[in-house]
């Protein structure tokens, strides 16, 4: 009986091979960018990426998470490059040291969006601080990101800037991309924060509309870092320079600006490459 | 739609193959080894069968993460990350099912051959023949789990385009892009890949019979 056990154990040994052709041998580690779910979503990337992999022959790894878990990916070196939008948290990431170089890119705005029969009031506040606070005071439903994302970390400043306390029944974390927690926003009739582009993106398939825009707590900025290496461990330093060198060039600002003409009629981004902070 | 459809039907397969060949002699093993040793690696399937993929996911990640023990290898968001996955995956499940199909197959039919003192060659022939599509299945079943699990493909292989992007990946993309018309033509495509991945296996296990 165990006579037919022994060609089987060669057959299973060979098949380990099986893996290796998958996988043809880099020379040199491709470049990954961390960035947030809401470039990805707006489908900014989609062509901005494969413009730079051909002027630079680099290839890119683009990993879309939200701007928290982006840089907690380049302070362990997970990552070359960041692209991402919580101004507060990339300083703090620049004080530790974990970052060669920080420049801005562009920016877009956020707004809030929420149903059309608006039960908290907000339509036309002056800012969204005011319309934050009375959200809260009406208990009116709004759906958070709740992860640590750059819209998430913007909108719990905003909380935090109406003296409101975000709890309770009325307040619904999704832990999902902003895309997502907007179809969940939109199926609740409820409130929520967004970046204009992502809205933009999806607001066919939305029953939301916008309540609170061009207020001026609702800049929404965006900044590529290049991440300082980590000691003996595999990192691309040149192929982040580089993305950041071209996402601040001519080049890239044109892409960036052009980007949502032909399908939203209007742009989702406004490039800011070399304008002061 | 082609190329996603084809690196997740080639991932899948690797993986599943990877799996057979780790699984299908250790199934053998269980059933007619002697060692005590069996019953805790059946244990271990058992166990695995309800491994979530996203623990697999997280722990190969984990493992190739450049911060990582393997960081080195610089294999994490390729292919080759999502079918090791895959293969740790879907070893439990071919191997119990391997399992259970020697179990109710082939214990009354080697004796029989051996007390007919049939040659040892023409046994293990015979013996292959009873004991194949019982391995198809088990082998079509690790397909199935390996090629519709979204969880470790995405962790292993970060859904990026024309690398690692895989149909169930690919779905979820759709779905926070709003794009739902192309959610549904990917989940399509999925079925219709399980669809001829059932057909091949009952062609297969009816030539045999």
């Amino acid at each position: 009986m165990r006579s037919y056990l022994r060609p089987l154990t060669l057959v299973a040994a060979l098949g380990l091979g099986l893996l290796a052709p998958l996988e043809p041998a880099a020379a040199e580690p491709s470049v990954i960018l961390a960035t947030t779910t809401s470039t990805q979503d707006t489908g900014l990337l989609d062509v901005l990426v494969p413009a730079f992999e051909k002027a630079s022959g680099l290839q890119v790894k683009t990993i879309a998470v939200g701007t928290g878990a982006a840089l907690a990916m380049g302070d362990r070196g997970d990552a070359d490059v960041l692209l991402v939008h919580a101004p507060a948290a990339e300083e703090a990431y620049m004080a530790k040291g974990r970052g060669l170089e920080r420049a801005l890119v562009m920016h877009n705005a956020f707004i809030v969006v929420g149903p059309s029969n608006d039960p908290a009031h907000v339509r036309g506040s002056a800012t969204a601080q005011a319309a934050f606070g009375a959200i809260a005071r009406a208990q009116a439903l709004f759906v958070s990101r709740g992860d640590d994302s750059g819209t998430n970390i913007k909108e719990l400043a905003l909380w935090k800037a109406a003296g409101a306390d975000a709890a309770g029944p009325w307040y619904v974390k999704t832990g999902s991309g902003m895309a997502d927690t907007l179809h969940v926003a939109s199926q609740k009739g409820a409130y929520t924060l967004t970046d204009d582009g992502t809205f933009l993106s999806q607001r066919a398939t939305l029953s939301l509309v916008p309540l609170v825009e061009d207020a001026k707590d609702l800049r929404n900025v965006y900044h590529v870092i290049v991440v300082k290496p980590v000691a003996n461990r595999v990192s691309n330093q040149a192929g982040g320079e580089a993305f950041a060198r071209f996402v601040t060039s001519a080049d890239g600002q044109r892409i960036i600006a052009a980007y949502g003409h032909e399908k939203f009629g209007r742009p989702l981004f406004v490039p800011d490459a070399g304008k002061a902070e | 739609m082609l190329e996603i459809a084809a690196l997740s039907v080639a991932v899948s397969i690797v993986a599943t193959l990877a799996a057979a060949v780790v699984a299908i002699p250790a199934a053998l093993w269980i059933v007619h080894g002697r060692s005590a040793a069996r019953t805790v690696v059946l244990a271990l399937f058992g166990a695995g069968l309800g491994l979530p993929p996203v623990a697999v996911g997280l722990a190969v990640a984990f493992t190739f993460w450049r911060s990582g023990p393997l960081g080195w290898v610089d294999l994490l968001y390729t292919p080759t990350a999502m079918a090791i996955a895959q293969t740790i995956i879907v070893v439990p499940l071919i191997g119990t099912l391997a399992v259970i199909s020697l179990r109710t197959s082939d214990d009354t039919l080697a004796m029989q051959l051996a007390a007919l003192s049939v040659p040892r060659r023409a046994r293990f022939y015979l013996i292959a023949r009873e004991v194949a599509p019982g391995f198809a299945a088990a082998i079509l079943a690790g397909f199935g789990r390996a090629v519709a699990e979204v969880g470790a493909a995405q962790m292993t292989g970060g859904n990026i385009e024309g690398q690692t992007r895989v149909l169930t990946t690919a779905t979820m993309l759709a779905v926070g892009k709003g794009e739902f018309g192309e959610a549904f033509s990917y989940v399509a495509v999925l079925l219709g890949i399980m669809a001829v991945a059932a057909g091949v296996a009952l062609t297969l296990q009816r030539r045999w019979a």
